[in-house]
């Protein structure tokens, strides 16, 4: 062990003392950067710039792949190209078929809800971008895109493909962006079951397929074939985008909670390009933001109204019966006095 | 034997340790994939415990933080470690046959893992899976061919 504690000149890397003060010297160093990286953000900007460091080296190793793919697709036959254009005809004439609808729809519901002008749509500016063909973490869900703070990406932004939702932005470098994925088991999505409103999160379960809603109780109204969107809450994805379909309900009548599992509308696996979207705060379905338990967003015109008083009725049976209702009617509907139980209802 | 020149052979392997490491994989091959770079942090605290040492790993550690994990120093810490118990078991580890040697690099890699596992738990970034310890296997099953390939290269620098 003394062949290591020669104090010879060569200052680089800290050379001398034992083998165990140099790692108690970069154990401590390691541990400071972690501590300054987890609860301040002050390394925030030099992981920016590692980000962007590391980012050609990222993308040099990822070219044999990236290569590939461009070969395939220049000599791709006319087949096959015929063939997705075809689809790609089929496909953009139903997605004018449904936005037609839907312009009527949105027409129709600023009508309803007395707006002078029709809803602007909730997107305002997108962005499309190549995803890195590089695996970041093997178990963790983790894309890097070909887009960073130079275009305008900013971290938490929500990243979308033609299915529906794929992520959000984590880390940000100059060139490129770090994107968590929806399956990954660190990610959790606020989402509303379409089809009776029910909210709940959607959680990553770290492969490429599949969505897990843990916080469902057993009793949970939710059948296979129900369509999970995000629900507008935490303050990443507006209200109303695609998540994923119920592929797999499980109740036992021991468990508490449902065992349900989603597969997601988004090509998680297979997709090579996604779009970044950036929204419209002043829309009704953005994004609500918040901050230390206040939502920063809110109209302060709203005020609490008057409760409208009901005109005084002749009968003073009208207080229980606003009371409980449905047992009063009900009660009163079994006694021979169908005219009174009538008069009240109203 | 000149003290620079397993340097330039050490951050060759360093860098061709990287590049697997980021290589796009299928993905049941991305679960096995074996901790390249440990490996070879392991192996050069072993053959070259003077060369590298504690530095080599906390410095290839810092890099792999660079691209991946969820908070800076974490490969760091854990990489340092692994070198360090290469670096003071250095004569005991190389004196073994290459089974053995195996063993005990399976042992080294669930320390390595271990402390991966416990700061990810820390910092709230926890991966419970049980497949994440299948690295751990996998690297000590190519130790011997990890090992001789990294001892060519060595031999070829001096």
């Amino acid at each position: 062990m003394s062949g290591f504690a020669t104090g010879s000149g060569r200052a680089l890397q800290g050379r001398g003392g034992s083998p165990g003060f140099r790692f108690t010297l970069y154990a401590l160093v390691a541990v400071a950067i972690m501590v300054l990286d987890q609860r301040f953000d002050w390394l925030e900007r030099a992981h920016s710039a590692m980000q962007a460091a590391t980012y050609p080296v990222q993308v040099a190793v990822s070219s044999p792949v990236a290569g590939w793919r461009w070969v395939q697709k220049s000599f791709a036959n006319r087949d096959s190209l015929e063939g997705e254009n075809q689809r790609l005809r089929t496909r953009l004439r139903d997605l004018e078929l449904r936005s037609m609808r839907y312009d009527a729809l949105a027409r129709e519901n600023a009508a309803l809800i007395g707006l002078r002008n029709s809803l602007p749509p909730v997107a305002e500016r997108w962005l499309p971008a190549d995803i890195v063909n590089i695996q970041l973490d093997s178990l963790r869900q983790r894309v890097l895109l070909d887009r960073g703070s130079v275009n305008g990406v900013t971290p938490g932004q929500a990243v979308l493909d033609d299915g529906g939702v794929v992520g959000q932005t984590i880390h940000v470098g100059p060139w490129s962006a770090e994107v968590i994925l929806i399956t990954d088991p660190e990610h959790a999505l606020p989402v509303q079951i379409e089809r009776t409103g029910l909210r709940t999160i959607a959680v990553g379960a770290g492969d490429a397929t599949s969505l897990a809603l843990p916080y469902l109780p057993a009793n949970a109204d939710i059948r296979v074939g129900d369509v999970l969107v995000t629900s507008g809450l935490g303050g990443v994805f507006p209200a109303g985008y695609p998540v994923a379909r119920i592929a797999e309900v499980h109740k036992d009548a021991v468990q508490p909670l449902a065992h349900v599992r989603a597969a997601p509308f988004a090509h998680l696996d297979t997709d090579t390009e996604v779009m970044l979207i950036w929204f419209r705060h002043d829309s009704p379905a953005a994004p609500l933001k918040e901050r230390h338990g206040e939502l920063l967003t809110g109209d302060r015109h709203i005020q609490p109204l008057p409760v409208p008083v009901k005109p005084a009725q002749k009968q003073t049976q009208a207080p229980p019966a606003a009371a409980k209702p449905s047992v009063a009617a009900s009660k009163r509907a079994a006694t021979p006095k169908p005219k009174q139980a009538a008069r009240s209802h109203t | 034997m000149s003290a620079s020149s397993p340097r330039i052979a050490m951050l060759k392997t360093v860098v061709g340790a990287l590049i697997l490491t980021l290589l796009p994989l299928p993905s049941w091959l991305e679960i096995i994939r074996p901790g390249f770079l440990a490996l070879t942090v392991l192996y050069w605290s072993i053959a070259a415990p003077r060369a590298g040492g504690i530095a080599l790993g906390f410095f290839c550690g810092l890099l792999l933080d660079a691209f991946e994990g969820p908070v800076l120093g974490e490969h760091a810490l854990a990489l340092a470690l692994l070198a360090y118990l290469g670096v003071r078991e250095h004569q005991r580890i190389r004196s073994k046959p290459i089974f053995q040697q195996s063993l005990i690099v399976f042992a080294a890699l669930a320390v390595y893992e271990f402390v991966l596992f416990a700061i990810d738990g820390w910092t709230g970034h926890a991966l419970t899976t049980p497949l994440r310890w299948l690295p751990t296997a996998t690297g000590a099953l190519i130790w011997p061919a990890a090992a001789a390939v990294l001892a060519r290269s060595y031999r070829a620098s001096t």
